[in-house]
C-alpha cells in the first residue's frame, strides 16, 4: 500500500534532504525531493503527495511555513510535517496553526517518525478507502441516475427494468420532488426505445388551446397565430416515449383526445383533417390523487384506466430516510464540481438534522439545501450550522378529519388508504394498521372491499 | 567478479568479518569476498552530536571502492546518523552498491548489560542480511520476524531472524534474475 503514497522532502541541506529521502525509500515510499520552498511547490504542482516534510528555515526568501502555505492552496489534503532544528514554541504554533500536521524537531528518534508516517498513512488509507466504497455503495444503490436503498424504490427499479422494453402506459405518481421525471427516463432510456426521442411535456404549463397544440400540432392557419404548421411532441416523440407531467391537470377536452391518442394510436392536428399514426409510449406523471379525482368526476375514468396500466408510485422522501445521508453525498460530490467547492463530506449532526426535517419538497428540496449549505459553507465538510435554514418539522401533518363520517366511513377509508400503499400486501397493511390479518380479512369482507388496490 | 565483498572500516575483529561474511553467503547465496579494511572514517564525524554520518561514509564509499564487486558492504564501530534521525543502525544505498552497518548500539554493552558476544553477532548478521537487501531493492517487510523490517529499537532487531521471508525471498529471486538477465544480454551485445 505505501508505493501508492508519494512523499516529498523539502530542504536546502543536501545530506539532510538525501538521507530522508533514502530512509523513506526503504520503507517504500516513493520520495521526490526539493532544494527549495520554491522548486517544493513546483513539485506539488505535479504530483499528488501524502506527506510533505518541509524544513523550516531555507534561505531564497521562501520559508518553511511560506512553502507549505502555498502547497496547501495546491493540494488541500497534502499532510505537512515541519522540521526544525531549533524548537521555539512561537513557530511550532505558528506551524500547526497554518495548517502543519505535525511539528518535528531533529535529530528525532526513528520510532518517533514512524508512528508518525504510518499513523499519517493509516489515516489516507481509511480516506481512501472510505471514498472507494462510497462510490461502491452508490453505485450500487443507483439506477439511470436515480439512488435509492429504500427497499420499495428497489422494487420499482425491479419493476423498470421489466417493463422498460414494453409500450404499455405507465402512470407514475409521487408527491412533488420525489422525481417522477428521472422514473420515466430511466424507463425510456432502459429500454428498447432509448435510441428514439424522449420528448417531456408539463401539461399544467400550457392554457388547454396551447396543450392540443402543444401534444398534436396545427394545421397553418387553424388559430390566430398559426402561421405555418407545426408537428406536434406525439409526432416529434414517434417510435419513442413522450412523458406527460401533471397529467392531473388537463382539461376535460384534452382528456378525450387523448384518449383517441391511446386508443386508437393516431391523432389529428389542430385544425387539420389527416389521420397521422403514431407509435409512442406514454409515460404519465402527477403528485394529485388521480383515484379521488376520477371519484370526483374531474378525471374520466376511462382515461386513468388508459394510463394506469403499470402504476408506480414514488414513496415521498420523508418515508425513506435511509436515503438522506446517500443523497447527501451524491449531492455534494455532484456539486462540488459544478460550484468549484472542494467539499468533501458532511457532520453526523448536519446529517441528523436532515433526517429530522420533513422535507414536504422531497428530493428536489434536499438537492437545493445541500446547495445552499455548500455555497455558504466555509469549512471542507458541511456542518449542522450550514443547515441553519433547514427547519425541524412535525413528522406529520395534523389529521383532519373530514365532516360528517360515521366510524364505520372512516375505518373503511383508512383501510383502503392502507392497502393502496401497500399495493394490496394484507400482511404490511394489518402490520401498519396495527391489527391481525385475520381482522384485516373480517373488515374487508364487512365493507365488501376488494382485496387488490 | 566477486558479487559481494565486505570491508571494514577501522579495527574490526576477523572473527565477525568472517562470520558475517558465511551468513551473507547462507542468504544470498552470492560470491563473496573480505576487501581490506580502510581506517575508521574520522572524516564522517560530527563533534556537536559525537556521532559518525553514515550518509558521508557511503558517499565516500561509493568513490573509494573500485568498480569490481557488485555489492559492498562495509562495517564500522561507530555510531551512525541521519541529520534527521537520533541514530540508525545501518544505511544503504537503495537499489545501489553500497550498505553500512554500526555494531555500536548492538553490543549489549552499549545498553549496559554484560556482554554477550553471540548475541551481538547474531544483531549485526541481521542488519548486515537487511542492508544488503536494501541494495538489492528490497523495502521493509511487514512480517516483524523477517531480517527486511524495519528495526528502530534493539528489541525490533532481536525479533527477526536470519533468514528473509518467503515474499521477500521471491522477490529477491526475480531481481537477480532480472540481473542475470541484463548481464547475459550485455554479454551478448558485446560479443
Amino acid at each position: 500500500m505505501k508505493t501508492h503514497w508519494n512523499i516529498l522532502v523539502v530542504d536546502d541541506e543536501e545530506i539532510m534532504r538525501e538521507s530522508l529521502a533514502a530512509w523513506l525509500r526503504e520503507d517504500g515510499f516513493a520520495v521526490d525531493t526539493a532544494t527549495c520552498g520554491k522548486e517544493g511547490v513546483d513539485r506539488a504542482r505535479e504530483k499528488e503527495y501524502a506527506i510533505c516534510f518541509i524544513d523550516l528555515k531555507m534561505p531564497g526568501g521562501v520559508d518553511g511555513i511560506e512553502t507549505m502555505m502555498e502547497i496547501k492552496k495546491i493540494q488541500p489534503e497534502a499532510s505537512v510535517i515541519i522540521v526544525t532544528a531549533y524548537a521555539t514554541v512561537d513557530t511550532a504554533i505558528t506551524a500547526m496553526k497554518e495548517g502543519a500536521q505535525e511539528y518535528i524537531v531533529k535529530p528525532c528518534n526513528p520510532e518517533e517518525i514512524s508512528l508518525l508516517v504510518s499513523r499519517i498513512i493509516k489515516v489516507k488509507n481509511l480516506q481512501r478507502e472510505n471514498s472507494i466504497l462510497r462510490k461502491k455503495l452508490l453505485k450500487q444503490y443507483s439506477f439511470c441516475d436515480i439512488i435509492s436503498k429504500n427497499a420499495k424504490m428497489l422494487d420499482i427499479f425491479t419493476l423498470i427494468r421489466e417493463i422498460s422494453s414494453l409500450r404499455s402506459t405507465v402512470l407514475i405518481q409521487g408527491e412533488s420532488g420525489t422525481g417522477k421525471e428521472l422514473i420515466a427516463r430511466a424507463i425510456h432510456y432502459s429500454g428498447e426505445r432509448a435510441h428514439k426521442p424522449f420528448i417531456g411535456v408539463s401539461c399544467a404549463a400550457l392554457a388547454e388551446s396551447l396543450l392540443e397544440s402543444e401534444l398534436f400540432g396545427h394545421e397553418k392557419g387553424s388559430f390566430t397565430g398559426a402561421s405555418s404548421q407545426k408537428k406536434g411532441k406525439f409526432e416529434l416523440a414517434d417510435g419513442g416515449t413522450i412523458f406527460l407531467d401533471e397529467i392531473g391537470d388537463i382539461s376535460p377536452k384534452v382528456q378525450i383526445d387523448l384518449l383517441r391518442v391511446l386508443q386508437e394510436r393516431t391523432l389529428y392536428r389542430v385544425g387539420g383533417t389527416e389521420q397521422i399514426n403514431v407509435d409512442v409510449r406514454i409515460i404519465a406523471a402527477t403528485n394529485k390523487d388521480l383515484e379521488a379525482a376520477v371519484r370526483d368526476r374531474t378525471f374520466r375514468d376511462d382515461l386513468f384506466y388508459r394510463l394506469n396500466v403499470i402504476n408506480i408510485h414514488i414513496p415521498p422522501l420523508r418515508e425513506r430516510g435511509e436515503d438522506i445521508p446517500l443523497l447527501a453525498h451524491h449531492f455534494i460530490e455532484h456539486l462540488s464540481h459544478e460550484l468549484g467547492k472542494e467539499i468533501i463530506d458532511i457532520s453526523e449532526g448536519a446529517l441528523k438534522r436532515l433526517l429530522n426535517h420533513n422535507w414536504p419538497g422531497n428530493v428536489r428540496e434536499l438537492e437545493n439545501a445541500v446547495e445552499r449549505a455548500m455555497v455558504t459553507s466555509k469549512s471542507r465538510v458541511l456542518a449542522e450550522e450550514d443547515f441553519a435554514f433547514v427547519n425541524h418539522t412535525p413528522e406529520r401533518e395534523a389529521w383532519a378529519v373530514p365532516p360528517q363520517l360515521t366510524m364505520e366511513e372512516i375505518e373503511n377509508r383508512v383501510i383502503t388508504t392502507t392497502l393502496h400503499r401497500t399495493h394490496g400486501n394484507i400482511k404490511e397493511a394489518a402490520t401498519i394498521l396495527g391489527i391481525d390479518r385475520s381482522t384485516l380479512y373480517d373488515r374487508l369482507k364487512r365493507y365488501n372491499l376488494p382485496r387488490n388496490q | 567478479m566477486n558479487a559481494l565483498s565486505l570491508i571494514a572500516l577501522g579495527d574490526i575483529a576477523p572473527t565477525t568479518m568472517a562470520a558475517l561474511a558465511d551468513a551473507l553467503w547462507k542468504v544470498y547465496d552470492l560470491d563473496i569476498r573480505t576487501l581490506a579494511p580502510l581506517p575508521a572514517p574520522a572524516y564522517a564525524f560530527d563533534a556537536q552530536r559525537n556521532q559518525y554520518s553514515s550518509a558521508r561514509i557511503l558517499a565516500k564509499l561509493i568513490t573509494a571502492i573500485p568498480a569490481g564487486p557488485a555489492r559492498v558492504l562495509a562495517v564500522t564501530d561507530r555510531d551512525l546518523f541521519i541529520p534527521m534521525l537520533s541514530f540508525v543502525f545501518g544505511h544503504a544505498q537503495f537499489n545501489g552498491r553500497v550498505a553500512l552497518i554500526s555494531l555500536a548500539r548492538l553490543s549489549q554493552e552499549y545498553y549496559q548489560r554484560p556482554e554477550q558476544p553471540e548475541l551481538s553477532m547474531a544483531r549485526a548478521i541481521k542488519e548486515a542480511v537487511h542492508e544488503i537487501g536494501h541494495t538489492f531493492g528490497l523495502t521493509h517487510c511487514p512480517n516483524a520476524r523477517c531480517p527486511m523490517s524495519l528495526s528502530n529499537t534493539i528489541f525490533q532487531v532481536d525479533g527477526k531472524t536470519e533468514e528473509l521471508c518467503k515474499s521477500c525471498s521471491i522477490l529477491l529471486e526475480e531481481t537477480l534474475l532480472k540481473a542475470n538477465h541484463r548481464t547475459l544480454l550485455q554479454t551478448e551485445k558485446r560479443l
